[in-house]
């Protein structure tokens, strides 16, 4: 890449996509409307687990307005597909996990609320709607297993039969024997039990979904809420409905967030797509957003142990920890890949513990699927990690920040004993400087204003690391996964010198129009009003694996840099014909192909005319046009890593937690739109501290959702948060060509256990050592009673 | 069914709804404007907030006939000759906006904020925002963007 003095790298350019979105003129899926279309509302199950006994259609059938009734004996009469897992994971016997079916219309058992039965398709959706109440269902209601403490349970109902005990698999990564080692000759054991709280995702824009048959064509369109529009082709096309990629177009048109939930390929896009070739008229479906608490997969949900063996001086010399996770009814895109290779492999942390062991036992559970959702695992590794190392610090009596230093790694790279190597890092720097944001040579006054108010203050830090800009095709493949994790990219200069870049990433809310124009402009040297880029559409873009893992940039851009080295190399040859030079002797510079050590030069746009009307041209040589593709599959993850310091007030007698102070410094390598990074950090921040203060989805013991909506999931507003503090230190990641790492996650990694570090330090001095999260005022309080309650004693 | 005549972005607007018909469904499926957004259903994100006789409304809380007389602001109507209302302005320049969803709502909440207070400070915009939510932002650069709209339109 080029640098020059008015560098676009590093530019905080406000965002091109910007005018759309703020005029009411961006177009997301339920803003577009087909010829003839018809509308699906989905018959969902109301219990957790029961037997359909019996269904009759036919009142709903012979409603005003209705097209179309169909339940899941006509998907299995078509032989439609179920919805395919994307990742294989082996049990510590290498055999491979329990991969029941899941079909997109269930015929016979509901395996948790919300499970598709029926569709209705009629002329409107008022229509749909009240010809569903019509459909008749007689249920045969199972008793449920909802939490993984009663999936695992002695006796608990099964999920399916086949996996006894509920187990999905049993895996596991690491020495066992070295970590036994490890904790023959340790000083001390630290202990801890810590849940990492089921979250609904809640993307502001509810999932939507429009199917429609061309006859003229035998062409079948998707216009559905994806991050991943090709990756969506694939599973419906090759797994589900059993057309080929040429006959399946799938556009994902400006979405309204995802993060991660907008990834996997769900039931209503088969049966959308299956029933408009059906009826032969497009069919639309929009999520209620109570359907969306009921259908969209849920993230997190585990509970771990583990355990820290500690040498006298705090050195770490073993770390062991167990994962029980919930996997939902069906296994759904991700699902199996999140506490496995996503979470087990980062139980190192920024640490060089010496031996490290994982295990994970997935389980059912009659519960909407649980899959990805912002960090997919990294969030709850680091969460157990940085919670025992703060239990370690308090049981050895040390500082919690000195034990942390201690420890740090900082030789690069650096191999873990989970099976990851680390290109480059420096968890120094990025401490110093959250310290230093944090003002914490000043937080004792704090504490004493606290005080006088009647409040107690905590600090509480996270010194995380996290992998990410998913990732080697070749590592996961032998990992389980079922396809490859490279990205492709486009890059079409015009005659006249404009250029659009076609992306296989997606962009919903990140900026990539901004950020990828950027990239571009600034490697051929021309105006950044000059690039256009296109994502989104199968049908337009070569081919994609979209937008997940903090990827987008560091595979995504490099993909993109390799495509325009590819233009800049074909212009090369064209520019020293036509400047009668070798091209050896080209150089290209500021937008120019120079003759070197001369002040002979053709402009970029002088080339691209040239390629395109080539009236002196090597035609010989070199082919007219100035289009290339590229494919970019990465060496390495990269590993984004800072401290994060919170600092909180807690009301001794409400138990409510005040967000004093939030800091995040952070290593996200090359940023080429900080005014764009910085506001990945807010986002993933507000959402850690949802995670930890306010958010929670909770199932009763039948299965019933009590968090089905915002009345009832506490979704984090305004006023419960700060302004944030966030800075970076850069170390450029050594195996991608932009040197990004990658943000979009790093907030919401980070920051959980630093805000539950801070609410314990509040409560150190009453003798309460351990919360759970969400750390809500009720949680608070009773924590409270209760240490209060044992020091009476 | 019965007929209702309004104004929506300054034009006047007469139409047969049924009764049920809600604003919001009114004004994306009859009229279009499919800037008004849909986030929940329980009245609460906010996305579908627009100006009713120069109010701040959810117009998932009114049905399509207690508009009738009334004059509607969508998003659409608020940049004036192509130049986008300084709330919209600032939003741009503060990136206090991601996926957009919530944005339409966002803005004009946050306009009809400054009408009535001008000069509000962090916790006064923190709290006005409560009945709007937004997944991408944290809020931190809306809630920059309405202190800056506010201190440039108090210049």
């Amino acid at each position: 890449m080029t640098t020059e003095s008015k560098s676009l790298i590093g530019a905080p350019i406000a965002r091109k996509e910007d005018r759309r979105f703020l005029t009411g003129t961006g177009r997301y899926t339920d803003d577009l409307n087909r010829l003839h279309q018809t509308h699906a509302v989905f018959l969902r199950s109301p219990h957790a687990h029961a037997k359909i006994v019996s269904i009759n259609t036919s009142a709903a059938a012979a409603a005003p307005g209705v097209v179309a009734v169909y339940t899941g004996a006509d998907i299995a009469a078509d032989k439609v597909g179920g919805i395919p897992c994307g990742w294989l994971v082996k049990n510590k016997d290498g055999s491979n996990m329990v991969e029941p079916p899941h079909p997109a219309l269930v015929a016979d058992v509901v395996r948790h609320v919300g499970d598709q039965v029926a569709v209705v398709i009629a002329e409107t959706k008022a229509q749909a709607k009240a010809a569903l109440n019509l459909i008749e269902v007689e249920y045969d209601v199972l008793p449920a297993a909802a939490t993984v403490r009663d999936a695992v349970a002695e006796g608990a109902p099964l999920v399916w039969e086949q996996a006894p005990g509920n187990t999905c698999f049993d895996w596991h990564l690491g020495d066992l024997a070295a970590v036994e080692a490890a904790f023959a000759k340790a000083h001390k054991i630290v202990e801890i039990e810590v849940t990492n709280n089921r979250l609904i995702p809640n993307a502001m824009e509810p999932r939507a979904a429009i199917g429609e048959y061309d006859a003229a064509g035998d062409m079948l369109t998707l216009y559905t809420t994806s991050q991943n529009p090709h990756l969506i082709r694939l599973l419906l096309g090759a797994f589900v409905l059993g057309v080929p990629e040429h006959k399946l177009r799938v556009v994902a048109p400006d979405v309204g967030g995802g993060f991660g939930s907008k990834i996997f390929h769900y039931a209503e896009e088969a049966v959308v797509v299956w029933a408009a070739r059906k009826i032969g008229r497009p069919v639309k479906w929009t999520a209620e957003r109570s359907e969306s608490f009921m259908s969209d997969a849920h993230g997190r949900d585990t509970v771990m142990t583990a355990k820290l063996a500690v040498d006298r001086e705090g050195n770490f010399l073993g770390f062991r920890v167990h994962n029980t996770a919930n996997m939902g009814a069906y296994l759904s895109t991700f699902a199996t890949a999140v506490p496995t290779y996503l979470s087990g492999t980062l139980m190192a942390g920024v640490y060089k513990t010496p031996a490290v062991y994982v295990e994970v036992r997935a389980v059912f559970t009659h519960t909407v699927p649980v899959d990805a959702y912002r960090g997919a695992g990294r969030p709850e590794a680091t969460y157990v990690i940085e919670r025992i190392v703060d239990k370690a610090a308090r049981e050895l009596g040390m500082d919690r920040l000195e034990i942390r230093k201690k420890n740090f790694i900082r030789t690069f790279p650096y191999k873990t004993p989970v099976a990851l190597e680390y290109d480059t890092g420096d968890y120094d720097a990025t401490l110093a400087m959250a310290l230093e944001k944090a003002d914490v040579k000043n937080y004792p006054s704090r504490v004493e204003a606290s005080k006088k108010r009647g409040k107690l203050r905590g600090i509480g830090y996270s010194t995380y690391l996290e992998a990410c800009g998913i990732a080697p095709s070749a590592l996961v493949g032998a990992l389980g996964a079922r396809a490859g994790l490279y990205e492709a990219a486009n890059v079409r200069v015009h005659p006249t010198g404009s250029v659009s870049v076609f992306t296989g990433t997606h962009s919903h809310g990140q900026g990539h129009e901004t950020t990828f124009a950027q990239l571009v402009a600034q490697q051929l040297g021309i105006p950044f009003d000059k690039v256009e880029v296109v994502h989104g559409d199968s049908d337009k873009i070569p081919f994609g694996m979209g937008t997940y893992g903090s990827r987008s940039l560091s595979v995504g851009g490099s993909a993109i840099v390799k495509a325009v080295d590819k233009i800049i190399a074909k212009g090369k040859k064209i520019a020293a014909h036509l400047l009668e030079a070798g091209e050896a002797d080209i150089e290209f510079k500021d937008g120019k192909f120079v003759v070197a050590g001369t002040d002979k030069s053709k402009a970029f746009g002088e080339i691209a005319f040239a390629a395109y009307v080539p009236h002196n041209y090597p035609i010989d040589t070199v082919e007219p046009g100035l289009d290339e593709s590229a494919f970019y599959d990465p060496k390495n993850f990269t590993y984004p890593a800072g401290t994060h310091v919170v600092e909180v007030e807690v009301d001794p007698d409400t138990g409510v937690v005040t967000v004093e102070s939030v800091v995040a410094a952070d290593d996200v390598g090359v940023i080429i739109n900080p005014m764009i990074v910085d506001g990945q950090m807010h986002g993933g921040l507000a959402q850690g501290i949802g995670q930890a203060l306010f958010e929670e989805c909770v199932y009763d013991e039948s299965g019933q959702l009590l968090t089905g909506s915002y009345m009832t999931y506490s979704m984090p507003r305004a006023a419960d948060f700060p302004m944030f503090k966030v800075g970076n230190h850069v170390t450029a990641c050594t195996h991608n060509p932009i040197g990004a790492k990658g943000v979009g996650e790093v907030g919401a990694i980070g920051v959980p256990p630093a805000t539950i570090n801070a609410v314990l330090d509040a409560l150190a001095p009453l003798g309460v050592t351990d919360i759970q999260m969400p750390a809500t005022p009720e949680k608070v309080w009773r924590a409270i009673v209760a240490a209060k309650g044992s020091k009476a004693q | 069914m019965p007929a209702i005549s309004l104004k929506v972005n300054q034009r006047a607007v007469t139409a047969e709804v049924e009764p049920r018909t809600l604003l919001v469904e009114f004004l994306r499926e009859h009229l279009s404007l499919t800037g008004v957004h849909v986030g929940c259903d329980t009245s609460q994100c906010g996305a579908c907030t627009v100006f009713v006789d120069g109010v701040s409304v959810k117009s998932c809380t009114m049905l399509a006939m207690e508009a009738d007389g009334a004059e509607v602001t969508t998003i659409e109507g608020l940049a004036q000759g192509g130049k986008l209302h300084p709330m919209q302005q600032a939003f741009h320049e503060h990136h206090g906006l991601q996926c957009g969803f919530c944005t339409p709502g966002m803005v004009i909440s946050s306009a009809d904020l400054l009408k009535r207070n001008p000069r509000p400070t962090e916790g006064q915009v923190r709290e006005w925002l409560e009945g709007n939510i937004c997944r991408c932002t944290g809020y931190h650069n809306i809630v920059k963007a309405v202190l800056a709209c506010a201190e440039g339109s108090a210049k």
